[in-house]
């Protein structure tokens, strides 16, 4: 009998609908689901009602046990619902009150129904319990995942970001560093770096390290590779940005650095500039008025 | 057994590995290019690498080794054209080569040489005359 007992509650929500979807839908509300506007009361009932019925349908089919495919669609929407409710920024209690808030009002309509015995009801609401408890775990391992794949996506997104490889000059490259060296970030670093020296052709790389906020061995250990493997390609690499604080605990650390270092990118950058043969002048008056006049897509080559 | 061609080059010897590098093919070009550099009093040598894809630590030691050996025998190596991925391995292997100097393709490879050429011959000149 134990398969009648679901099958009934799907005849009960199927003949109750009318009380138990706005009852359903005004305690979601009072959950404050509603409260800051991330969806609307119209998206809110057809969401209800449209799990209400695919709920219903699975009950309909006797099935005790959530894996059954009798649930399947009702897992799907429910799976769907939770991913949006994460990447709309729900908490993971208020997306779980979707589908435990539907007890309240589907266990009074239960008790409502006079044809039923006190023992059948009890038994009833054993096996929906455990059925909608179920649904709700599945509700929320869903939305953690999709949390986890938000952070994921986050991360390689700041990892690819934050490593750009900028060109100053005709053969002078700039890699402004920000954010903690870990090694496979240094990874990324390195390949980005050695691709663009040789699509470039560039003789000197600038490594800044002024948005690095601390340097220890590993760090400092990993520089020191990226350099290596500059040199090895043909490329002088100048390091700049290092803050005094750094400056000290690389001396404390006792790791030598036998890179060119500037404490700015301006000077890393003259001396990358006066290395290929170059360099910046100021101009005289006469000569200010005339460079204003020439347009500015000319090229202020050589 | 193949071997890997030296090309005089004035005063320099050009070698281009075409092909992957096996340990016997490094012995002999470590052989031939010590030779090579006495037989024509060589004092530079260029060698391009942009064709060679994977490198070990043997073959990372063979081109430490060449540049040692033409140091002792007073000329120097280049080596142009290493490829990013070789470049990181090497690094990783923990050879940095440091007896070797590098330029990014031939061009700058050859004037790195002429550099030195130049130098010694207008000092060379001078003491002959």
């Amino acid at each position: 009998m134990a398969g009648a007992d679901v099958s009934t509650v799907a005849t009960l929500v199927a003949s109750n609908e009318q009380t138990i979807l706005p009852e359903w839908i005004e305690l979601q509300k009072k959950a404050g689901t509603l409260q800051t506007g991330r969806i609307t009361e119209g998206e809110l009932s057809s969401q209800s009602r449209e799990f209400l019925h695919l709920l219903r349908d699975g009950l309909a089919k006797g099935a005790n046990d959530v894996a059954n495919a009798a649930y399947m669609p009702a897992k799907d929407m429910l799976g769907n619902l939770s991913r949006s409710r994460a990447l709309q920024g729900f908490s993971p209690s208020e997306t779980a009150t979707f589908i435990f808030s539907l007890k309240q009002p589907l266990f009074s309509a239960l008790n409502r129904d006079k044809t039923l015995s006190p023992a059948q009801v009890a038994q009833i609401t054993w096996a929906t319990t455990l059925l909608l408890d179920e649904l709700g775990l599945y509700t929320l391992e869903v939305f953690q995942k999709s949390r986890e794949e938000v952070i994921m996506r986050q991360q390689r997104e700041i990892s690819e970001l934050s490593t750009p490889v900028v060109k100053l000059w005709d053969g002078v490259l700039a890699l402004p560093l920000i954010g903690t060296l870990d090694s496979q970030r240094t990874q990324v670093v390195m390949e980005n770096l050695l691709q663009e020296i040789v699509d470039t052709e560039a003789e000197i790389a600038i490594i800044d390290i002024t948005g690095v906020p601390t340097v220890d061995t590993l760090t400092a250990q990993h520089l020191l590779k990226t350099v290596a493997a500059a040199r090895l390609m043909g490329a002088d690499c100048i390091i700049s940005g290092i803050r005094p604080q750094i400056a000290q605990t690389i001396v404390h650390l006792g790791v030598e650095l036998n890179v060119i270092s500037k404490a700015t990118l301006a000077d890393a950058f003259a001396v990358a500039l006066s290395r290929t043969g170059r360099g910046v002048r100021k101009l005289k008056p006469g000569e200010i008025e005339k460079a204003r006049k020439t347009t500015p897509e000319q090229h202020p080559a050589e | 057994m193949d071997r890997i061609p030296i090309l005089k080059f004035g005063d320099a010897l050009l070698v281009t590995i075409q092909v992957d590098m096996h340990d016997r093919l490094a012995t002999a070009l470590e052989e031939d290019l010590t030779k090579k550099i006495v037989d024509h009093s060589a004092k530079g040598v260029l060698i391009d690498i942009s064709a060679l894809e994977i490198v070990d630590s043997f073959i990372g030691r063979m081109l430490d080794n060449i540049a040692a050996v033409s140091r002792i025998l007073d000329a120097d190596t280049v080596v142009v054209g290493m490829r990013p991925a070789v470049a990181i391995t090497l690094v990783e292997l923990g050879l940095s080569l440091s007896g070797v100097k590098t330029a990014l393709n031939v061009e700058r490879g050859m004037d790195l040489i002429r550099v030195r050429l130049d130098k010694p011959e207008t000092e060379d000149a001078d003491g002959e005359e």
